[in-house]
């Protein structure tokens, strides 16, 4: 016996050695953030259009146009210095920026943007559509974009967008610019990079990618070389830390410098904590409500605005939501050029009823679907009490994306609870979403089109979609798109509810972390610790 | 004994598993190879009829249909299944097990990165467990009805019983977060990763080889809190296991002739009943290894261990078939490989299984 138990004390002798605890903070030229990174798939800016892997992107390249660090409100040339428009607003010719440098070393010139945007075309993955808006296409793409000297590039649209839309799409993920020698030199079977690109990186951005382990971290080295100057974090790291909990002791211990995915009541406990600080940047992600017009109920407009008057939408923003969402009922998010922050409506279960008996309606049952992830079951939740005041019966269905989505895509719900971030920073992008449906038979398939998912389509309002798109005069176009978001407002199918507000919590002596309004301006490059 | 019964004995033992040899090789070959077929084309029919759309998991729920069909048409899904299904097989001959959605890396390039992961923490957490369980499951079952054996079967109860995901935190939030006497989630401090060469995978191991102590103790640091967490759970297993058997032969009537003959106790516990409980032990100690490779899933998230578990199950939650089809393999190999491994353990320690 005594052996055994020399054996098992020798054993914990070992274990003891852990014991002594050896981890360390981070050293003062490297930021670490705990993060859940598990939705990264891809890092080639052609592709990505989830929200880790986009700010991965607006750190590592530099786009045409751009929204800085220093004015994340404001658009500004990035790899382009300036521009100038033709009278007819249809073609416009960037001046590039002289003296800019890849991280390989190699000139950024016309002939890398002119390939940067072809590239998106001719690949056709989900984010393309925002540049082939433009009436750009595979067969046409290399007529319309053309290198005119070695610092100038014309682009044509051949559509009549207005110039500020062009511009502002511009300033998407996908208008990063692309070593074009570096990329070649790793194509594959005509894929132009895209295989390569998807694990590495071929920009001019202030960081360049390190190395991304998935499901454990990714890492970008710092560009000492970067215009607007070398970041004072030489490398930063984002951690894969799935667990909010988990998240919270690391930053408590400082073992790292941010925890980017942490709960509202966590952050309430973590509110007076003598090191650490919370910061809350407003998002451009809005929640709403969506109601299935092909419904033999739902589809009656009354019904969708007794709906409305039969959410709490205070109740929710004081309580599980606070600090994490503010009530907001535009399809545009408030604080950005056009957006609309304008509250209509509020919890009435008088108004509520009296539109449900208006249009003549016994008591209902129906449907919610939505997501499994906080704060959807809440939301629902809530919607539900407060539906059964007004006498609609209402059955909760969570799932998760993988089930969710594809349901919404092919009509099949009744009422859904969804989130939607604007895919670049003009209210075209989320009008184009929520109130054009040009073709509203079920097999036109236009599933990436919510009025259409919605079976909802009005032709007075798909025309004035087209006319603030088309618009170049911007306090009329501003105007339009203030005027579309108030009918969408009593008419379309939805209940808009709240806008997204970020919170982050770092640790005191970091400072410099930027969150802009849109999923993919975060920028690092200001970060001091 | 004498001399020439004893060799001719030995000749035809010899000549027997000469013959059966190959029989047997055969024959666990041909089952090894039925098993894999089975596995593959009962996860590859789960993994197609499944309510989930691995098209989106590519393009995001805002695709336009026509990126939406060339994606479907890129991932073969417009053929008919038993096609996708040989065409999965043809690949897997190849060594090809296809890429990841989730990584966009070869599947086969992301098992060799988590497993040994896993591995590593299922050694030790299995280490754990027998050194400790199974003396602990001796002594109660010879300390039976005392105050030691009730105390031993609690802590074996609670260990058993406490989900390990709560125990998880609970150990996080005193051992890290208070008293800072280990290292927090994940596998290294991420500023030393890379900074050791990968031979085995294994990091303690690699960092022992490469003469990396700093490296060595940040890695153990991590590693004791995780592993020790799933020790628990199968020590407190084997600790019950363990008594149960040893009860049951301390109550034979050989072990009272034993006795009786005088034989000192430390012998008739260890030579005579301990020797008769292990092949039960080995079955037992197999499949808690086995089931620890296939990764825990709870503790690898609670400790940001990025182990097979937390792949095969972030793959599923992506709809990354090619992910979860290479990650079942592996786990079929894991237990495969451990079943015969214990084969032939009993051989070893049981003539009556020669």
């Amino acid at each position: 016996m005594s052996r055994v138990v020399r054996l098992v004390a020798a054993m914990w002798c070992v274990v003891a050695l852990g014991l002594v605890r050896a981890a360390a903070a981070p050293p003062d030229d490297i930021f670490v953030m705990a993060k859940d990174v598990g939705d990264v798939i891809t890092l080639d800016p052609a592709e990505v259009f989830e929200f880790t892997a986009g700010e991965i992107v607006a750190n590592v390249y530099d786009r045409l146009m751009m929204f800085e660090p220093e004015h994340p409100g404001q658009i500004a040339g990035g790899v382009a210095e300036s521009y100038a428009i033709s009278d007819d607003g249809r073609t416009i010719v960037f001046r590039i920026r002289d003296g800019l440098r890849f991280h390989s070393g190699n000139p950024v010139r016309p002939e890398d943007v002119e390939f940067s945007l072809e590239r998106v075309v001719k690949l056709n993955r989900t984010p393309a559509f925002i540049v082939t808006q433009f009436g750009w296409n595979a067969d046409n793409v290399e007529d319309l974009i053309q290198v005119v000297d070695a610092r100038h590039l014309r682009i044509e649209v051949t559509e009549g967008l207005s110039p500020g839309l062009v511009l502002n799409a511009l300033s998407a993920g996908v208008a990063s610019v692309v070593d074009r020698e570096l990329v070649l030199a790793h194509a594959a079977d005509g894929d132009l990079g895209h295989a390569w690109l998807k694990t590495h990186s071929a920009g001019s951005g202030a960081f360049r990618l390190g190395k991304w382990k998935a499901n454990e971290y990714i890492a970008l080295e710092a560009n000492p070389h970067y215009p607007h100057g070398a970041p004072a974090m030489r490398r930063v790291f984002l951690q894969h830390v799935p667990e909010p909990s988990a998240q919270r002791l690391l930053l408590e211990r400082g073992d790292v410098d941010m925890a980017r995915n942490l709960t509202p009541d966590q952050i309430e406990a973590l509110a007076g904590h003598d090191d650490l600080a919370v910061d809350s940047y407003p998002k451009g992600a809005i929640v709403y409500l969506a109601a299935n017009a092909a419904h033999p109920v739902l589809g009656n407009s009354t019904v969708v605005q007794a709906l409305r008057h039969a959410i709490d939408y205070q109740g929710m923003a004081d309580s599980f939501l606070a600090g994490q969402f503010a009530v907001h009922q535009a399809f545009w998010p408030a604080g950005l050029w056009a957006g609309d922050a304008s509250t209509p409506y509020e919890l009435d279960i008088k108004k509520a009823r009296s539109l449900l008996e208006d249009a003549g309606l016994e008591p209902f049952d129906v449907r919610i679907d939505t997501l499994t992830s906080s704060p959807f079951p809440q939301i629902a939740q809530s919607l539900q009490a407060t539906f059964a005041q007004a006498g609609i019966h209402s059955r909760i269905v969570m799932q998760d994306g993988r089930t969710l989505w594809p349901r919404y895509r092919a009509r099949k719900h009744e009422l859904i609870i969804a989130r939607w971030s604007p895919d670049y920073m003009d209210p075209h992008s989320n009008a184009d979403a929520f109130a054009r449906n040009p073709d509203n038979r079920p097999e036109a398939g236009l599933a990436g089109v919510l009025a259409w998912r919605n079976a909802w389509a009005s032709e007075d309002i798909n025309a004035m979609t087209i006319e603030a798109r088309d618009t170049r005069d911007l306090d009329a176009r501003e105007q339009m798109y203030l005027e579309l978001q108030r009918r969408l407002q009593t008419e379309g199918p939805y209940a808009i509810m709240f806008q997204q507000i970020d919170q982050v919590v770092r640790r005191r002596h970091v400072k410099g972390f930027v969150s802009g309004v849109n999923f993919d301006h975060v920028y690092y490059r200001m970060v001091t610790k | 004994m004498p001399e020439g019964r004893t060799g001719s004995q030995l000749d035809r033992n010899r000549n027997s598993l000469l013959v059966l040899a190959p029989r047997r090789i055969a024959g666990t070959a041909l089952s090894l190879v039925l098993t894999f077929a089975g596995l593959t084309a009962v996860t590859f029919a789960i993994a197609r009829v499944m309510p989930a759309d691995p098209v989106l998991a590519i393009v995001g729920d805002r695709a336009h249909q026509d990126v939406y069909d060339a994606v479907y048409r890129e991932l073969g899904l417009d053929q008919p299944i038993f096609v996708q299904y040989l065409r999965y097989l043809g690949q897997l001959f190849e060594g090809d097990l296809g890429v990841s959605i989730m990584t966009a890396q070869p599947v086969l390039h992301d098992l060799l990165r988590f497993f040994p992961a896993t591995l590593e923490l299922a050694t030790v957490a299995t280490l754990l467990g027998v050194l400790v369980g199974v003396p602990l499951g001796v002594l109660a079952a010879v300390r039976q009805g005392r105050w030691l054996d009730h105390l031993i079967r609690t802590v074996g109860l609670f260990g058993y019983s406490v989900p390990v995901f709560w125990l998880g935190m609970l150990a996080l939030f005193v051992l890290y977060a208070k008293l800072g006497w280990v290292a927090g989630p994940g596998r290294i401090d991420i500023f030393f990763d890379g900074m050791v060469e990968p031979v085995t995978g294994l990091i303690l191991v690699d960092s022992a080889l490469a003469r990396e102590w700093e490296i060595f103790r940040n890695a153990l640091g991590h590693l004791v809190l995780p592993a020790g967490i799933l020790g628990i759970h199968s020590l407190a297993y084997l600790a019950r296991m363990t008594r149960h058997f040893m009860l049951e032969q301390l109550g034979q009537e050989y072990i009272l002739a034993a006795r009786v003959k005088g034989v000192p106790e430390r012998t008739v516990i260890w030579r005579h009943a301990f020797r008769n409980v292990l092949v039960q032990l080995i079955t037992i100690v197999g499949l808690t290894y086995a089931s620890l490779l296939e990764g825990s899933v709870l503790t690898e998230t609670v400790f940001a261990w990025p182990g097979i578990g937390q792949y095969i199950t972030s793959s599923l939650f992506n709809n990354d078939m090619n992910a979860v089809l290479g990650g079942t393999i592996v786990v079929g190999v894991c237990f495969v490989g451990i079943n015969m491994g214990s084969d032939l353990l009993y051989r070893l320690v049981d003539p009556r299984a020669r």
